[in-house]
């Protein structure tokens, strides 16, 4: 039921039949624009069922260190697919951003929807101790924790960020807990929404977190296809109609639907039996009922005499 | 086969039918109880009357709403009226033939003819052209074409001569391309030649000698000026021009006569003494006459025949002078307003003989209209044979005044047809000391309306009694009293317009209660160019803070940009009393009305300045404490258009400036969206209303399910559109065009929803109410307008509808719910078409909620049309269930019913729709309509029917009877039982 968030397709039996193929394997191409786990090339133990957003989940390994910083980076590859590399980079209230990990992804040329982001892969660089001092006062200040992904991978860096911030309070569960949603339009980077990854309670309390590690969940979205208007010319309309009519009645049984003339028939047959069986004893003959009284008539007035 | 589809269609019919008693409607007889429509015309800028040999004497004006009206010149109502499209602005305005009017519009593009006793359109022609120019309209009073009068039109860089009885355009002569930029044509009389007079450049005047038979360029002139003309032109006589030159510090003078041009030039500084500084010719049609504007003066000054300038009067520079009119044997008088304290002056002067007045008038003048802009003159004959004036004035307010024989014969409120914003406010409570503005009724009156009405229930009265005891009835009757109902349906609207003035509505009849001009929007010194922006409910007493009035605070700022500095008012609601008004101060580019108010019910608001410093308002140390107290949790957002960005911020500390203040604070930016520039463009948002109550979180399906809706203040909608479909419709191709619309939290920046519907245009026109959004949009493949609704839903509360832990406690129904809580939702969304171009669109809003909605839509035929939401839900199929009929939902149908009925302005229109406000009256069934544009038009509305109250007919008599005979027979069958138990006893 997870998926309904994000798929675009609204009928059920769709989303059952993805469903079971994504628990089946998770390496479906469902979509090329949403998030593809790149379990051959990078390993990760990607897609589990255990994640939340099956499919579309990557634990991230902090002990990787961030190798980029400029954020668009070409490495050289095939023309119709090339990688790409930014930096997530994060502020403590109201602090200078500086960076705070690196997304690597291919940039998959398709004809027909363009450039696309996949196989997204993010490794988180740990927080060092200054960091963790700062991420202490943000608790204690319930402040914001910030941070910012540039918005368009291609061109050169420094037009615009997207920024995400998130109540610092709401991050340390076990470790500290943190789920990034990059809503993509082709290689343009929309709007990131950072946070934790479940419920964060108004009253937020002061908790430090027990292990100073980042779990990391990283989503790509891109937008859906709005339905199409539904548009029933004459026809269609007067075929369902006419099939809905053709098929109604024969649902009915035909005691169902004659029940009422039915039964008066049946008493009828019922009472007639009766008399035919009456008959043979008394008399032989008689079918109507006129020439029967007249003869119970007569007969009444045999036993008389 | 043929017999189904026929079964199909009586049963369509029967359900529509069905639905439309579901629907608002009314009888013939019930319109204007609780409904109003008043009309206007807007600001006058031209006006030419219409006098002569006419029973009916008449102006004809037009004004910046776009609007030609013919004003019955005794009264000022409207004989007729048309209103043109938003972007055909109307040049010119004049009277050809004393049988038609002729309109100019559009920049000298359409010229149109309309019939003057009826306003019917005689003919329409268009006169293409694409370099942009000044428009010159002039009819000559006697060049013909055989036996057709000709019309001069300059437009577009071309002359036109066009046919005065059919619109055919008979030649055409481009002058732009000879690089003069005409500034007048002149025609003297019994000739066929036109001449077109004006620049060349900036140095050269230039005359050409047209052929008035067919356009041909007889003969042009040029003269060289060395120092430069400035533009300003004016023409004195046929033959005579007034012109300044670049400096503007002198007058030239520029004679045309026999194909000679000559020119003289006269410093202003020889004229009159102390004139340094820059001067300018004022743009009146002044004849042998020109005025100037020199410092704090105006200067009238004549050209004596040897080409001498004369400097006849000097006046005040506030004063507003009339185009001259000719009276009889060739005279020319003129006009002059001069102001004074709660009055003004009005001067007629004969330009021959400018030491005597034919009339010195003193009227005095409500200071509420502000000073007076423009006066347009006209004359009549006294009954002694003598020369009588009469004046249209407009007023700073942008009324209009006929003004005869010192008094005030009408005046119109024509500012209320540029309705900035609306808000409401409640009437005082009846209380013996409070009253509002009441019209105390004498003795007398009282003693004569009861004679009135025992006449009428002794059947002596004759008609006019009779109307005179409705009128009477309709003005006592409960609807129009100044203190607050039980059901909440009389309120105040309070209306800003954009001439800077308040207005307060009665919603019984729409009668102005008070009305004020705001002096912080009104021109002064420190303020040059006011600009009013919008108003807000300041304090809304009703726990404590009891005795005081509701106020209402309206912001401005002085001059066009972002970054003008800002001003604001505080008025009294009840009053209209301005109490407080600050200004000007810090720009003004955002206003956040907080959640949070004062214990004088005053609610916090914080202005945003261009520089991002947050201002928080009221400024006391209370309200400083309430924000800071609430500051973790004030957040905000901005749209910039421009750049494709959406921001939201939060408040921080203090901010940084020379002068340290307490009241002002710095923001931080915590999220931000950007729309890639070359693929998104951002046309649309909007959000819930703030004040929208919601009955219930869950709703609950066919099946006995219960499905939890997202109920969030915090949602907007936003919608884009690919940069190149921006324009109109039809200018790209369904290929290239495509239209996104988001659902975002404004608190954390999320997306919650995004979907493309390729293919697609704006203008997009939405509303967002509960948990729904509905938009309006033109879907190109289809060529139909289409209207979508997207519901959505809260998913992760869904897991609370078992029982048991209902019952235990185990629920997170009562928890608080925070926006960093990354809520899982669940969008349902369906398209229809929609057959009309929508103008506002707007939902009905109760007290409580509870009532089902309809959307009011403003059509493209300036109505108001109810539409059941139900049409609108996304969960309709084609055959729904029996559960599924049983819980409303209507069968699938791919376009939106339009029913008649439901019309709820029934046969009036609101010209010029431009917004569409909606007011909950305390009855939960009620709610109150209020629809803006040209014409204001107000309603009561039941979405539901008045199930919460008995109808206005209904037979309380009858209920009584019934209630006694009942009682009678009861007493009658126990006296008659009594009795036979009597008689059984005794025998």
């Amino acid at each position: 039921m997870k998926i309904t968030a994000y798929s675009p397709k609204s009928s059920s039996w769709i989303l059952l039949l993805l469903t079971l193929s994504f628990l089946l394997t998770s390496s479906f191409a469902f979509q090329s624009d949403e998030l593809l786990v790149d379990d051959e090339e990078f390993g990760l133990e990607g897609g589990s069922g255990s994640t939340p957003d099956v499919g579309s989940t990557i634990p991230a390994r902090p002990s990787q260190p961030a190798r980029k910083r400029s954020p668009p980076d070409f490495s050289s590859g095939s023309d119709l697919d090339s990688k790409v590399q930014f930096t997530l980079e994060h502020a403590f209230g109201d602090s200078d951003f500086s960076p705070a990990g690196t997304f690597a992804a291919r940039v998959k040329n398709s004809p027909h929807s363009g450039q696309t982001l996949t196989k997204l892969r993010f490794s988180r660089t740990d927080f060092t101790a200054a960091d963790k001092d700062n991420f202490k006062k943000l608790l204690e200040a319930d402040d914001f924790y910030r941070i910012r992904i540039p918005s368009n991978l291609l061109t050169p860096p420094g037009i615009d960020y997207v920024i995400s911030s998130v109540k610092a309070r709401c991050l340390p569960r076990h470790g500290l807990d943190e789920h990034i949603v990059i809503h993509m339009d082709g290689v343009n980077v929309l709007a990131v929404n950072y946070g934790s990854q479940g419920a964060c309670q108004y009253p937020r309390h002061l908790k430090f977190p027990k292990r100073w590690l980042f779990n990391s969940h990283t989503v790509l979205k891109s937008g859906e296809q709005a339905p199409r208007t539904p548009v029933f010319s004459e026809e269609t309309a007067v075929g369902e109609n006419g099939e809905g009519e053709g098929v109604a009645p024969p649902e009915r049984s035909f005691w169902a639907k004659y029940w009422m003339y039915l039964l008066p028939l049946g008493l009828i047959v019922m009472n007639a039996m009766t008399q035919a069986m009456n008959m043979p004893e008394e008399q032989q003959g008689g079918g109507q009922a006129g020439s029967q009284v007249q003869q119970r008539g007569q007969s009444a007035a045999v036993r008389r005499r | 086969m043929a017999m189904a589809i026929r079964i199909r269609v009586l049963l369509l019919f029967l359900f529509f039918l069905s639905l439309s008693h579901l629907t608002f409607s009314l009888y013939q007889d019930q319109v204007g109880l609780m409904d109003w429509h008043q009309q206007y015309i807007g600001k006058v800028k031209h006006a030419v009357f219409h006098t002569q040999k006419a029973g009916r004497k008449r102006v004809v004006v037009s004004t910046e709403e776009n609007v030609i009206a013919s004003l019955d010149l005794r009264r000022g109502e409207i004989f007729w009226r048309h209103v043109l499209g938003s972007n055909d602005t109307v040049n010119e305005l004049d009277i050809a033939l004393g049988k038609y009017v002729i309109t100019l519009s559009s920049g000298g593009k359409y010229l149109r003819a309309w019939n003057l006793p009826d306003g019917q359109m005689i003919w329409e022609s268009f006169l293409p052209g694409s370099t942009a120019s000044r428009s010159i309209l002039s009819i000559p009073t006697n060049l013909k074409d055989g036996k057709d009068d000709l019309i001069l039109v300059y437009g577009s860089g071309s002359l036109y001569a066009v046919s005065s009885i059919d619109g055919e355009v008979l030649w055409t002569k481009d002058l732009a391309s000879e690089g003069i930029d005409v500034q007048q044509l002149i025609h003297r009389h019994g000739s066929n030649i036109i001449y077109a007079l004006g620049f060349i450049g900036s140095s050269h005047f230039a005359t050409f000698e047209i052929n008035a038979k067919n356009g041909e360029l007889l003969k042009h002139d040029k003269v060289r000026f060395t120092g430069g003309f400035c533009g300003d032109i004016s023409f004195l006589k046929s033959d005579t021009a007034v012109a300044l030159d670049s400096t503007r510090s002198s007058l030239v003078s520029v004679r045309f006569r026999d194909g000679e041009i000559s020119i003289e030039q006269v410093h202003i500084s020889d004229l009159l003494l102390d004139s340094s500084g820059v001067a300018a010719i004022l743009p009146y049609k002044l004849i042998e006459m020109v005025a100037v504007k020199v410092k704090e003066f105006i200067i009238f000054v004549k050209l004596t025949n040897e080409g001498k300038f004369v400097v006849v009067d000097q006046i005040d520079h506030t004063a507003i002078i009339s185009d001259s009119l000719s009276i009889l044997e060739d005279q020319q008088a003129i006009a002059l307003i001069q102001h004074g304290d709660n009055k003004i002056q009005l001067t007629v002067k004969l330009v021959s003989d400018w030491s005597n007045h034919l009339i010195k008038e003193t009227i005095y003048m409500d200071c509420q209209r502000g000073l007076a802009q423009r006066i347009f003159l006209n004359n009549y004959v006294r009954t002694d044979r003598s020369s009588g004036f009469r004046a249209l004035i407009v007023m700073e307010d942008h009324s209009l005044l006929l003004v005869q024989q010192r008094e005030i014969v009408w005046s119109r409120e024509d500012g209320l047809a540029s309705i900035v914003e609306v808000t409401t406010s409640e009437l005082p409570l009846e209380k013996d000391s409070v009253s509002v503005a009441t019209v105390e009724h004498s003795l007398l009156e009282w003693l004569k309306g009861h004679v009135l009405k025992l006449k009428g229930t002794l059947m002596l009265a004759n008609p006019d009694d009779i109307a005179a005891i409705q009128k009477l009835r309709l003005q006592s009757s409960e609807k129009n009293k100044m203190t607050r109902d039980h059901n909440g349906f009389r309120k105040l609207i309070i209306v800003l317009t954009r001439a800077g003035k308040l207005f307060a509505l009665h919603t019984g009849d729409g009668q102005i209660v008070w009305s004020v001009l705001l002096n912080s929007l009104r021109k002064s010194q420190t303020c040059e160019a006011p600009n009013v922006l919008t108003l807000h409910q300041w304090q809304v007493p009703h726990h404590h803070a009891l005795d005081e009035n509701p106020s209402i605070l309206v912001l401005g700022r002085c001059g066009p940009n972002l970054d003008s500095p800002g001003v604001y008012s505080i008025v009294d609601a009840n009053t209209g009393k301005e109490l407080n008004s600050v200004g000007p101060f810090h720009s003004i580019v955002q206003i956040i009305p907080l959640p949070h108010t004062d214990s004088r019910e005053q609610r916090l608001h914080l202005l945003i300045d261009k520089d991002w410093h947050a201002h928080l308002y009221p400024r006391s140390p209370e309200a400083l404490a309430i924000f800071q107290r609430e500051v973790g949790n004030i957040y905000w957002y901005s749209v910039e258009a421009d750049n494709g960005i959406l921001r939201g911020h939060a408040a921080k500390e203090n901010c940084i400036l020379q002068l340290p203040d307490e009241y002002c604070f710095g923001t931080r930016n915590l999220w931000s969206i950007v729309f890639p520039s070359e693929s998104e463009r951002i046309i649309a948002t909007a959000t819930r209303k703030l004040n929208e109550a919601v009955h219930t979180q869950a709703k609950v399906v066919a099946d006995q399910d219960v499905m939890y809706k997202y109920i969030s203040k915090n949602l907007l909608f936003i919608a884009t559109v690919a940069p190149q479909a921006a324009g109109d419709i039809g200018s790209v191709t369904p290929d290239e065009s495509w239209l996104v619309v988001y659902l975002v939290d404004t608190i954390t920046g999320r997306i919650l929803h995004r979907m493309t519907h390729y293919g697609s245009q704006g203008p997009v026109h939405a509303v967002v109410s509960e948990n729904w959004v509905v938009y309006h949009y033109f879907n190109l493949r289809a060529h139909r307008y289409e209207m979508s609704v997207i519901e959505i839903y809260d998913q992760s509360r869904a897991d609370n509808k078992d029982v048991l832990k209902l019952v235990l406690g185990k629920h997170n129904l009562t928890s608080a719910i925070s926006a960093y809580t990354r809520t899982e939702v669940v969008t349902k969304q369906q398209s229809y078409f929609f057959s009309h171009s929508v103008k506002a669109i707007s939902t009905t809003s109760t007290a409580k909620g509870i009532t089902s909605k309809q959307l009011l839509i403003g059509t493209v035929g300036d109505q108001v049309l109810a539409l059941d939401k139900r049409f609108l839900d996304p969960r309709r199929t084609l055959n729904p269930t029996q559960a599924e009929k049983e819980e409303g939902i209507i069968p699938l149908t791919d376009s939106l019913p339009i029913i008649p009925q439901s019309y709820v302005t029934h046969a009036l229109k609101v010209e010029g729709l431009r917004g569409i406000v909606t007011v909950p009256a305390k009855l939960e069934s009620t709610t109150l309509v209020f629809a803006h544009g040209v014409d204001l038009f107000f309603t009561r509305l039941a979405p539901s029917k008045t199930y919460d109250s008995l109808t206005e007919d209904f037979s309380y008599a009858l209920l009584l009877i019934t209630i006694v005979a009942l009682v009678v027979a009861i007493f009658v069958t126990w006296i008659l039982s009594e009795r036979k138990e009597l008689q059984e006893k005794w025998r």
